[in-house]
């Protein structure tokens, strides 16, 4: 990785004239690094980015919801993947007391929803529709819901009205929240072994599509409007009676400070923009081929020169 | 010490025992009446619940208040100074552990350097066995690939563990010498001891900010109160005789103080700097939420990405450690110190130094030349996360196992949990307080009993009852079957010398494994229910139960099963006659422990999905809600400390009864 990131240097020196117009401080940026690998090598490979230009880096391991409080604070400089669904409220909590602010969007486009792994197909053939998942409700029962299929939802505080929508659409389903994502890969990791169906929350870009190979249900499309009038959607007397938006944003958030602290990597970070398969071949190199982080980071700056030179000229 | 005494009298004689549980079964009959009364729809709605319109906004409270001290009083520029001056410290050992690039820019230390020391501490303080547990420990962290991460926990502890070493041992010395610190303390150190973790991250985050410094904070307050309490208890043993020696040879206060009272107290100190290192290593895992880099850290992305054998090799580096560091301090807790002649050549009397900087140097030369030496990359390393992967996975997938699982998951969820669950729900929460006094009277008397029912009182008050209930109905039912299995499992293992030894080994195991790499296994056999919960409860709360009865089983004089053996008693009459009861306060510490693991573990187990305090409390992480993160927090507390007020109380008047040493 070392001899790399000369080279990197080396490379980026010969552009010096236009990187260096700035004074970035020499202060380390600090960089938040959560618990999915999709994160940590984005994190890195912006790191290395920052570091080619001659910043100084450091990374600190938090969680994904305290950390905007950190940010918000400036202990944490940035945070590279703000997820619309599942860290929204924290965000826009922090968005209001002041300290953070948007840093503009990937190219990205995130989508969280009803998923199930392929062989979950064999026992109930007409997926991917809702109605069809309906019908074999029974298939996914469990020794504690009966007769009714069990749905897994994500922890509660990602707020993904699982409930509701089982109530608006009249589904034979008991709700089921896990406790956290490793509660929800352990689940589908049991359900592997024997091949039994099993429907969970599951959102994209993520590690868990290289690893199962799945698909959403699709569910009535979603209207904007749909958590707040009743009217809209199929039952006229319910909210959250559709799937969840297709597209939801993955921003980047940076601290109030780092605009004037570190203007040149600050002027990066809001060119950056990652795409869908970009994110998901960063998780692939951990993943699948069990590279280290910062191995797979230097990897992937490696193969995509053209796609991150652009942002840093 | 009046009211013990009087207390032990009154449980002596008759009359004043029978007046105590004659009161417990007053309070248990009124409980009875008022839920029939409830079950018969005749109990007001106000009586079952307290109405929300009458619950004081604590949280709301506690906000003001914390950012009335935070920003008005300036309490958060004090402590993000003092952050500065950890932030050097913790720099420094980062550089010279893993090579940071900070001050003094000398590290990384070669990892052949570090297990080399290791060997020659081990082997000054414990012989070949250590020396080789010693070395082990540091050769399989590197050769499995996680040494950098492993040095990355290490360079935090070193600054953490002797931190809370001289902050535990200066209160300890203070509580010693004045009785209102002692007075003052006392309280303060019970509620930080039962209070759950997830209270601790967010203040820590936000005063010490997010990263090792808050980390270090965290494992520091996390570690101080045994330090404290066994600095106080090793003073007070102190035989008057020694210290009247000292006053006879004219020693200053300091100096009574630095070479007697001390030295004296050097086997309680070393016990608790013992408990220092293992609490610091309890709290790699959870850390890691807050900043703490290394094991913990990657332990957690390991599990979010389904790496099962990596996250497992990660748990045996921590275990190894631990046991690696415990062994160590407990030899030299036992070794006492060694005394030269007059005349003794310098180099003899540090020969143990000596070659602790030979070796050191030696391999840092080393290191220079032959890079296997300084570090193991990841091609050569012998990691087996993907073989143990296939391992887990196929154990789980077979058939008897399945089947056995899906048994055990179905009786307990659908016949036992549940209904226990919403049994204790269908109390009306005065006539919970009540049973819970109750309990509290019968088995600890009188000021147990006020202080449950002040206890429960708030937390009833605090508006989160139900979630209260389900927390404790969890520790109940991991408890009780703990007792069922561990204590059986005790009284078998203390038969013989040889397996009480393996069963105490493989406690010593469970519980320095990460409780967060039970959860994973608890779900894939149990799925996300109640039983998931109360099984990765239950493998922490047995440990105490077994091993308590294990030391209490061999503890009980030998003159008492003599005489049971010359009484003719067989072994079940001495079991149950003799070596039970005598053993039972013990035990009842070992019970005391299981239940304050147990609602250490519940509150982790909101990560397999609960719908407790523990769920609550995960959700206020985002870092908003201060108060109500703190309010939730003391509600766990409060339960805890009840339980372990009256346990405690119980199992000291029993031993004074018997005529057994504390």
């Amino acid at each position: 990785m070392n001899k790399f990131t000369t080279a990197l240097t080396a490379g980026v020196l010969a552009f010096a004239p236009m990187t260096l117009l700035a004074e970035d401080s020499s202060d380390p940026i600090v960089i938040p690094v959560h618990n999915w690998s999709s994160q940590i090598v984005m994190s890195h490979v912006v790191g290395q980015i920052f570091e080619s230009m001659g910043n100084n880096v450091e990374f600190v391991t938090t969680d994904s919801q305290a950390v905007y409080e950190s940010v918000r604070l400036g202990d944490v400089t940035l945070e590279m993947e703000v997820w619309e669904g599942a860290f929204g409220a924290s965000f826009r909590a922090a968005l209001e007391k002041g300290g953070l602010h948007d840093a503009g969007d990937h190219d990205a486009v995130t989508r969280e929803d009803w998923w199930y792994p392929m062989w979950t197909k064999d026992a109930c053939p007409g997926l991917p529709s809702w109605e069809a998942l309906n019908e074999c409700a029974a298939v996914f029962a469990t020794a504690e819901t009966g007769d009714k299929g069990r749905y897994l939802d994500g922890p509660v505080d990602w707020l993904k009205h699982g409930q509701e929508r089982v109530e608006a659409l009249g589904m034979d389903f008991v709700v089921v929240n896990a406790g956290s994502a490793a509660a929800l890969w352990a689940e589908i990791g049991a359900a592997e072994a024997d091949k039994r169906p099993v429907v969970v929350f599951n959102w994209t870009p993520n590690f868990a599509e290289a690893v199962w190979p799945g698909e959403f249900v699709e569910f009535p499309e979603w209207v904007d409007g749909c958590d707040k009038d009743p009217a809209v959607g199929p039952n006229p007397d319910a909210l959250y009676d559709c799937g969840n938006p297709a597209d939801g944003y993955l921003k980047k958030a940076a601290w109030d400070g780092m605009k004037d602290k570190w203007p040149g990597a600050y002027d990066v970070l809001t060119k950056i923009s990652f795409t869908n398969p970009q994110i998901a071949e960063m998780a692939r190199l951990v993943d699948v081929e069990e590279l280290e982080p910062e191995e797979a980071a230097a990897e992937w700056l490696e193969a995509n020169p053209d796609v991150w030179q652009g942002w840093t000229s | 010490m009046a009211d013990i005494t009087s207390d032990l009298k009154a449980d002596t004689t008759s009359p004043a025992q029978w007046s105590r549980s004659k009161w417990a079964s007053v309070l248990l009959l009124v409980a009875v009446v008022l839920t029939t009364l409830r079950y018969g729809g005749l109990l007001p709605d106000s009586l079952h619940r307290i109405p929300e319109a009458m619950i004081p906004p604590f949280a709301a409270w506690l906000d003001v208040f914390f950012n009335f001290v935070k920003d008005d009083l300036g309490l958060l520029t004090l402590t993000r100074t003092l952050t500065e001056g950890l932030e050097w410290l913790l720099d420094i050992t980062a550089n010279l552990m893993f090579g940071k690039r900070r001050w003094p820019f000398i590290g990384p230390i070669p990892w052949t350097a570090v297990a080399g020391v290791a060997a020659v501490v081990g082997y000054h303080l414990g012989g070949w066995r250590m020396a080789l547990l010693g070395a082990g420990t540091f050769i399989w962290t590197a050769l499995i690939g996680q040494w950098t991460i492993a040095m990355e926990t290490m360079s935090v502890l070193m600054v953490a563990a002797p931190l809370a070493f001289f902050i535990g041992l200066g209160l300890g010395i203070l509580a010693w010498k004045y009785a209102a610190v002692n007075r003052a303390i006392k309280p303060i150190l019970s509620v930080l001891q039962t209070l759950p973790f997830f209270t601790y991250l967010l203040p820590a985050v936000i005063f010490f900010k997010v990263g090792p410094t808050a980390g270090a904070v965290a494992t520091t307050i996390y570690a101080i109160p045994p330090m404290i309490l066994m600095t106080t208890l090793g003073l007070q043993k102190v035989p008057s005789e020694v210290v009247e020696a000292g006053n006879m040879s004219g020693c200053t206060k300091w100096q009574l103080l630095r070479h007697v009272y001390l030295p004296s107290a050097r086997t309680e100190i070393l016990v608790g700097v013992n408990q220092v290192i293992m609490l610091c290593l309890a709290m790699v895992v959870l850390t890691a939420f807050i900043g703490m880099p290394g094991l913990g850290a990657k332990l957690l992305a390991m599990m979010g990405s389904f790496k099962l054998g990596r996250s497992f090799e990660i748990g045996v580096t921590i275990v190894l450690l631990a046991v690696t560091l415990d062994r160590m301090s407990k030899a030299w807790v036992v070794r006492q110190p060694v005394h030269f002649e007059r005349g003794t050549p310098w180099w003899r009397k540090h020969i143990v130094l000596l070659m602790c900087i030979g070796v050191f140097v030696f391999f840092c030369i080393a290191a220079q030349f032959v890079q296997v030496f300084a570090e193991i990359g990841r091609k050569q390393n012998f990691s087996q996360g993907k073989e143990i992967d296939t391992l887990i996975k196929g154990f789980l997938a077979l058939d008897p196992v399945q089947n056995t699982t899906q048994a055990i998951r179905y009786v307990l969820n659908v016949w036992i949990l549940n209904p226990f669950r919403d049994f204790l729900l269908s109390i009306p929460t005065p006539a919970f307080i009540l049973l819970v006094v109750a309990f509290a009277l019968s088995l600890g008397g009188g000021r147990p009993a006020i202080y449950a029912a002040i206890f429960f009182g708030l937390v009833a008050l605090s508006g989160w009852w139900d979630r209260s209930v389900i927390t404790l109905y969890s520790v109940i039912s991991a408890v009780t079957l703990a007792l069922l299995i561990g204590v059986p499992l005790g009284i078998t293992a203390a038969r013989s010398e040889k397996w009480s030894q393996r069963v105490l080994l493989a406690c010593d195991t469970a519980q320095t494994f990460p409780s967060f790499i039970y959860l994973i296994p608890a779900i894939m056999l149990f799925g996300i229910t109640a039983t998931s919960v109360v099984m990765s409860i239950l493998i922490f709360a047995m440990v105490p139960l077994t091993r308590y009865t294990i030391e209490g089983l061999r503890t009980v004089p030998p003159e008492m099963t003599e005489a049971a053996d010359m009484a003719g008693a067989t072994r079940m009459q001495k079991l149950m006659k003799v070596q039970l009861p005598l053993a039972l306060p013990t035990m009842a510490v070992g019970f005391n422990q299981a239940i304050m693991f147990a609602f250490f573990m519940v509150i982790i187990a909101a990560f397999i999905g609960t719908q407790d305090l523990g769920q609550e409390l995960q959700r206020t992480l985002a870092g908003t809600d201060l108060g109500k993160n703190f309010v939730l927090g003391i509600c766990v507390s409060l339960m805890a400390l009840t339980f372990d007020l009256t346990i405690m109380k119980w199992a000291t008047e029993r031993k004074k009864a018997l005529g057994l040493p504390d």
